[in-house]
């Protein structure tokens, strides 16, 4: 990678330019126009319903005389480059780097949310510099990046901008994937599913009291959202951050191992990764290492291929076993692959079709 | 410099009042809250007469505050050497902001109380609705100020209270040693009202996330804050033209001119008297309660629970003048 790209990238979010807030606001797709200039945004199931002059749940989106905008597009907050691993995506381009970049806001509010200094936030509330979407495809190119990835806060609501820089990317060459909560509609995510090549949704639990709680969300459209991706064919991986005593019992693993088994069966793999305390649950602690050993022995036994324990590095479940013969595939430490053995996709030692996209 | 007191003129009362960052849950006062009702039906509300509002702002200061005059009310409210901020509510543009005419006679007023222009600073969110709701911006310190949180910024640690966790404006936590609350009366779409309580959301960098449920807990939560508890005195509710239905934008339709202003120390008392007017021209109009609406406005019970103020009727003294 051209070390200048590479710096400049980096560099983003201190560059401390104020952009004017135009050059960042296009009318926004998905939404109905309501009488009296309000609008009802279709763009998430939570369907906010906006007064002139107001912004919605994500507040990344306003209603100016009755019609709608998206104030993010190009709007970049954050910008590295990071191991696809990190996002984590084990089953595409492993080993590759992703040009990774964010948006403010969220249309949820996790508590346990580690950006919440971007997500929670409105996007004149954070630092952020214009990059349109062809030069966001470029900048990832030049990484050498053979991928964007839209992350660290919630790109379901930087939609559009999602939309136009993942054709850009197509156009040059550059694939796109999406790291989100899943907390969308139909419409929009079909469109997102014809455009990108990758979505890794976070189960933030598997029940409706954390949901609502916890995440000021709802699981049930989240569910929705794997089974549509599965259907689509986009590829699909799903995080599950495991937090001691809100989420970590093993009838949710199991109910989760299940329920993955019938709607998205065997072969999507899953993470269960180690929750760290930060923004609104501090008083929690690091999740201990059995804890998700527990998780993957459950799913495992459910008879889920490819589970695996993330943010802790060096351990034995971050590598791709072939669930066939039961030998290292894709050997992994930290976001580091160490190994690959898989030749077009096939275990290199039984044949056995590995999942995934495995060559760009 | 004399304080008075939010629940009542005992020494306990007075001393619930200076510590309200202090106070637990559940600890209601006894005494009563006072809610003063100004009025002046010749008062012309969508352009009233500058003298018409100062007259009226100083019958309210005094009925509330006590003293010989108006001055000595605004006295009793503020102290030379603190720096007096001003919240209104301009995010729905003018008809439905906090009125500039009510603003200026306030800073007349506190001026000559002994708060020099360096000391005033009128805010809201952001320039841009400040600027749509008939204010001019001005950051120069030798004089009023009047400046968005946008412009000045937000702290960075996380005040946290139940469910709700957000950074506090700068103006508040770094300019403010006391805030005069100015908030409208009228409707809110999803919260029911928006009054003395939920102004402040004005100064959280994350209003947005919170108002599900109709803002419940939430409003009351972030009124928890310390530095906001700590740093509000008191609220002067803009009833000049109060608006029951179609808020927060401004809806002439659903306006009427009710000529007045509130004044009250206790912003769950001054939450419940304006929703109860409010209530009142509803059904006056034939329109369904804001119960019946599913957007009742419970986060002022859940304020009153909170220890933040007395929600129940019975003890609060509406004093109409």
């Amino acid at each position: 990678m051209d070390r200048r790209v590479f710096l400049q990238a980096l560099a983003l979010p201190c560059l401390g330019a104020v952009e004017s807030d135009a050059r960042f606001t296009v009318e926004a797709r998905f939404y109905d126009k309501l009488p009296y200039k309000k609008i009802k945004c279709k763009l998430c199931p939570r369907e906010c319903a906006i007064d002139d002059r107001e912004r919605g749940y994500c507040g990344v989106r306003e209603n100016r005389g009755g019609t709608y905008y998206s104030l993010v597009h190009s709007r970049v907050c954050a910008a590295h480059v990071d191991p696809i691993e990190k996002k984590p995506l084990f089953h595409f381009l492993p080993g590759s780097m992703a040009f990774s970049v964010a948006t403010a806001g969220c249309n949820v509010n996790c508590k346990m949310c580690q950006n919440w200094d971007i997500s929670q936030s409105r996007p004149e509330q954070v630092t952020s510099t214009f990059i349109s979407p062809q030069n966001l495809a470029g900048l990832a190119g030049r990484s050498q990046c053979p991928s964007i990835a839209y992350t660290y806060s919630e790109p379901v609501v930087a939609c559009e901008y999602v939309l136009d820089s993942a054709e850009a990317g197509r156009a040059a060459g550059v694939k796109s994937v999406v790291i989100s909560g899943g907390y969308v509609q139909e419409e929009p995510l079909k469109q997102l599913c014809r455009r990108v090549d990758a979505i890794k949704i976070d189960v933030k639990a598997f029940t409706d009291k954390f949901y609502k709680e916890i995440v000021n969300g709802d699981l049930k459209a989240v569910l929705n959202t794997l089974v549509a991706i599965r259907k689509s064919g986009v590829w699909n991986e799903v995080v599950y951050l495991v937090i001691p005593t809100l989420n970590d019992s093993d009838d949710e693993f199991r109910g989760l191992a299940r329920w993955m088994n019938a709607e998205l069966g065997p072969d999507v793999p899953l993470h269960f990764s180690q929750f760290h305390p930060d923004y609104l649950l501090k008083n929690l602690p690091v999740t201990p290492v059995p804890t998700l050993e527990r998780a993957k022995a459950i799913c495992d036994a459910e008879g889920l291929h490819y589970v695996y324990i993330g943010n802790v590095p060096g351990h034995p479940a971050e590598s791709t076993w072939c669930p066939k013969c039961r030998r290292v595939v894709v050997e992994r430490a930290g976001f580091t692959v160490r190994a690959l053995h898989l030749d077009k996709g096939k275990c290199r030692f039984c044949h056995q079709a590995i999942p995934g996209i495995w060559e760009g | 410099m004399r304080i008075g007191p939010q629940y009542g003129a005992t020494r306990r009362g007075l001393l619930r009042a200076g510590l309200g960052g202090a106070l637990v849950a559940g600890a209601a006062p006894a005494e009563k809250s006072r809610v003063v009702i100004a009025r002046d039906p010749a008062l012309r509300a969508g352009a009233p007469d500058s003298g018409r509002v100062l007259k009226l702002l100083d019958h309210a200061m005094q009925s509330f505050w006590g003293g010989d005059s108006p001055m000595d009310a605004w006295k009793r409210a503020v102290r030379p050497g603190e720096s007096v901020g001003l919240k209104v509510n301009c995010l729905s543009g003018k008809g439905a902001a906090t009125s500039p005419v009510l603003v200026e006679a306030i800073c007349e007023r506190l001026q000559q109380a002994g708060i020099p222009q360096k000391d005033i600073v009128i805010w809201d969110r952001l320039n841009s609705d400040l600027e749509s709701a008939g204010y001019r911006v001005a950051s120069r310190t030798d004089r009023i100020r009047c400046i968005g949180n946008d412009a000045v910024g937000y702290g960075t640690e996380l005040e946290i209270y139940g469910s709700a966790g957000s950074l506090l404006s700068n103006t508040l936590t770094r300019t403010c040693d006391a805030v005069i609350n100015l908030p409208v009366l009228k409707d809110h779409g999803i919260a029911g009202v928006t009054l003395a309580l939920k102004n402040l959301f004005g100064a959280i960098h994350n209003p947005n996330k919170y108002h599900t449920n109709a803002g419940d807990p939430y409003v009351a939560d972030v009124n928890m804050f310390p530095p906001i508890r700590q740093k509000v005195r008191f609220t002067i509710c803009d009833a000049l033209t109060a608006q029951y239905e179609g808020g927060p934008s401004y809806m002439p339709q659903w306006s009427w001119p009710f000529n007045g202003l509130m004044v009250a120390r206790d912003p769950v008392a001054m939450d419940y008297t304006g929703w109860q007017i409010l209530e009142r021209k509803r059904a006056e109009k034939g329109m369904k309660t804001l119960r019946e609406m599913k957007r009742e406005p419970v986060y002022i019970a859940t304020a009153a629970g909170h220890g933040l103020g007395i929600n129940d009727p019975q003890r609060i003294d509406v004093v109409e003048v």
